[in-house]
């Protein structure tokens, strides 16, 4: 569309201006609700300006907030968070990667059986499957661990199929080159596929990460353990306290924590997406 | 360096296509062999057996004195070019010429010697911190000639590589292949289906049709004494011109429409009455007609080249269409009846149904 009119630009700037309200007036009062006093919050109106305990907020939150509710401090369930977030992140794409790589570029017996099989746990998340895989989980000695966290979302192999793809659009020619130049598979796949596939890996990367940061239930199901709470599962119990009023701006401000390390990753892998899309490497 | 001995080869694709039937082909130390063909003949599919890229299914490949048959391509001792060059796109120029040398697990002061002598010879000094992408066609086309001479192997292997170049660039780094090449002494093996480059680069022309070597031999044995009909009409451009004629009672002439009696020499002796092709080459049909043979030609399209001028038209009372090729701007127009000479000694006889050659009986390779 290359209409130029002047109430056509006016109309899509407050399009997106109202889209952009809309998502950010939350995140907005979150935020506002995270610097004010214990009470400022409960009687209306409901301040739109931050107050003066930011400081005093998020210390509290960070250090003994949630332990006066009778948990642990926040700052050790964004750790749980972030091991949680990374395992699934990292696990899946390492298992994605290499059986991909197994699949497209070796001849084994049962080939598309396999890959089916994969293709299959597509439709297999862990919601589906929850009381077999707690069973297992439990069987194996796994119930409050990292390992109960993480490997029981690692295990389906959904970004083969897009590791896949991407490879079978690799020139056959690199491998050839590779094969001349002495590189037997292992260093094919270190020092061609991979750096090849980095783009991929990190957009991959930011949308497990975000997956894996955000698992409520199943945590909540295996860890029973107050010392593996993650983030998500913290937050929900500071605001089921049972006989006082939740302290929200404590929450908010846990919120606002919780939030933090996405944002980060998103920003970090952002430069990645740009550059892989600005300097396309095939 | 090394030489190539390819003994009754043959490759059939798991599909079930026989892409070649029976290859014999030697190539000595140092020498340039070009495999020239239609697309699908099999030429790629040739070079990559000897490059180890494509099992043989039968008979034997020898690189100097080892069977390669059964080695991986990094043991063969061989370096390939590629069509498309094959740069790992990633990597700078440096590392893309290094990776070999790295995989050999040579020492660094030997691979920075290395690289830097191959860059010296091919102009890209300036350029081994690039990445491919940063390079233009024609330095891509160097680096990967680079990838290639790094490794200092016994054989070269090329695949179409000046394909997508520029007709300017090619004909530039076909001099320069050639130069290269005859400098290191290796043995080299080159695919293309440009003719030019074929006549040009060879010291050994191997013409490939579905699958087999029609002929192998020097490019202008080729070109002078081609042993199928196939050859003929394949090397030369315009190609030959072929007509189809029956040899006389006496056996002594042949008998063309349009009254055309060409006497035959002594040493080909097709029996009497036999359907024969004849095939003259356009340079070998000249405007001032002798006392030889003529033939005459209404003139159809005239292309002015300049240095040469390609004219085509149609012979009183054959089928096929006739091309003329003269040197500089001759005096002719749309439309008109040319008299041609025929020279008997340039006409080139080929069996009608097996499309051997009846001239050169003796020439050729594993047909
Ligand atoms: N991987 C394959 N599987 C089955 N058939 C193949 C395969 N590769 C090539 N062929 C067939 O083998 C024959 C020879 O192919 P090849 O690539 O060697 O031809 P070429 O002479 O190099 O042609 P071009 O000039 O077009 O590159 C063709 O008929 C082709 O269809
Ligand atoms: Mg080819």
């Amino acid at each position: 569309m290359v209409e130029n009119r002047r109430w056509l630009n006016l109309l899509t700037h407050a399009v997106l201006l109202l889209g952009l309200a809309v998502v950010a007036l939350p995140l907005w009062m979150t935020f506002v609700a995270s610097t004010l006093g214990p009470g400022e919050l409960i009687n209306p109106p409901i301040p739109l300006l931050p107050g003066s305990h930011l400081l005093a907020n998020y210390g509290e939150a960070l250090s003994s907030g949630m332990a006066r509710a009778g948990g642990v401090p926040v700052g050790t369930m964004l750790f749980n968070s972030l091991v949680m977030a990374l395992g699934i992140a990292v696990g899946k794409i390492a298992i994605s990667v290499i059986s991909a790589y197994a699949i497209v570029y070796f001849r084994f017996p049962f080939r598309m059986t396999v890959f089916w099989l994969i293709f299959v746990t597509l439709m297999l998340p862990v919601e589906v499957r929850i009381v077999p895989t707690f069973q297992v989980v439990s069987s194996l000695g796994m119930l409050n661990s990292y390992a109960g966290l993480t490997i029981p979302l690692i295990a389906s192999a959904t970004a083969t199929f897009l590791f896949r793809q991407f490879f079978l659009t690799v020139p056959d020619e690199y491998l050839e080159a590779a094969r001349i130049d002495g590189a037997g598979p292992i260093r094919f796949f270190r020092d061609i596929l991979l750096p090849l596939s980095r783009t991929n890996m990190a957009a991959l990367f930011v949308i497990l990460f975000i997956y894996g940061w955000n698992q409520y239930l199943w945590p909540l199901i295996v860890t029973t353990d107050e010392h593996l709470y993650t983030i998500v599962m913290g937050i929900k119990g500071m605001v089921t306290v049972s006989d006082e009023e939740p302290n929200w701006p404590i929450v908010m401000a846990t919120s606002m924590l919780a939030m933090l390390p996405p944002v980060a990753v998103v920003i970090a892998m952002q430069r990645l997406f740009v550059k892989g899309l600005v300097d396309t490497e095939k | 360096m090394a030489e190539l001995h390819l003994n009754g080869v043959r490759k059939v694709y798991a599909g079930g296509v026989e892409a070649i039937r029976g290859v014999d082909l030697e190539a000595e130390d140092g020498e340039f062999v070009v495999i020239v063909g239609p697309s699908g003949c099999g030429k790629s599919t040739l070079l990559r057996m000897v490059a180890g890229l494509e099992r043989t299914s039968e008979g034997e490949i020898r690189i100097g004195e080892r069977v390669v048959n059964d080695l991986e391509p990094a043991q063969r001792d061989i370096a390939m070019v590629f069509q498309n060059y094959a740069l790992y796109p990633h990597m700078s120029v440096f590392r893309n010429m290094a990776y070999g040398l790295n995989n050999q697990g040579r020492p660094k002061e030997e691979i920075l010697e290395r690289v830097q002598r191959a860059a010296r010879m091919l102009q890209l000094e300036g350029l081994l911190e690039r990445k491919p992408r940063q390079l233009s066609g024609g330095q891509r086309q160097r680096v990967a000639m680079g990838r290639a001479l790094v490794r200092d192997p016994k054989v070269f292997l090329f695949d179409e590589p000046l394909s997508n170049l520029d007709a300017k660039l090619r004909v530039q780094m076909r001099v320069e292949i050639k130069a290269l090449q005859r400098g290191l002494g290796t043995t080299a093996m080159y695919v293309t289906h440009d003719q030019v480059e074929a006549m040009t680069l060879a010291d050994r022309l191997v013409v490939m049709n579905g699958g087999v070597a029609e002929q192998i031999g020097r490019p202008l044995d080729i070109y002078q004494r081609p042993a199928t009909r196939f050859v003929a009409g394949f090397i030369g451009s315009p190609s030959m011109n072929f007509l189809t004629a029956a040899v006389a009672a006496d056996g002594r002439s042949l008998e063309l429409p349009g009254e055309l009696r060409v006497p035959l020499s002594a040493r080909a002796g097709p029996t009497a009455g036999r359907q024969v092709t004849v095939g003259v080459r356009p340079e070998h049909l000249h405007l001032s007609p002798g006392s030889g043979p003529r033939l005459t030609l209404s003139v159809g399209l005239i292309e002015l080249l300049g240095a040469e001028t390609v004219v085509y038209g149609h012979p009183a009372g054959h089928e096929e269409a006739v091309t003329l090729r003269v040197q500089g701007v001759p005096e002719v127009t749309e439309g008109q009846d040319l008299e041609l000479g025929l020279d008997p000694a340039h006409v080139h006889l080929f069996d009608a149904r097996t499309g051997r050659s009846l001239s050169h009986p003796d020439d050729g390779g594993a047909v």
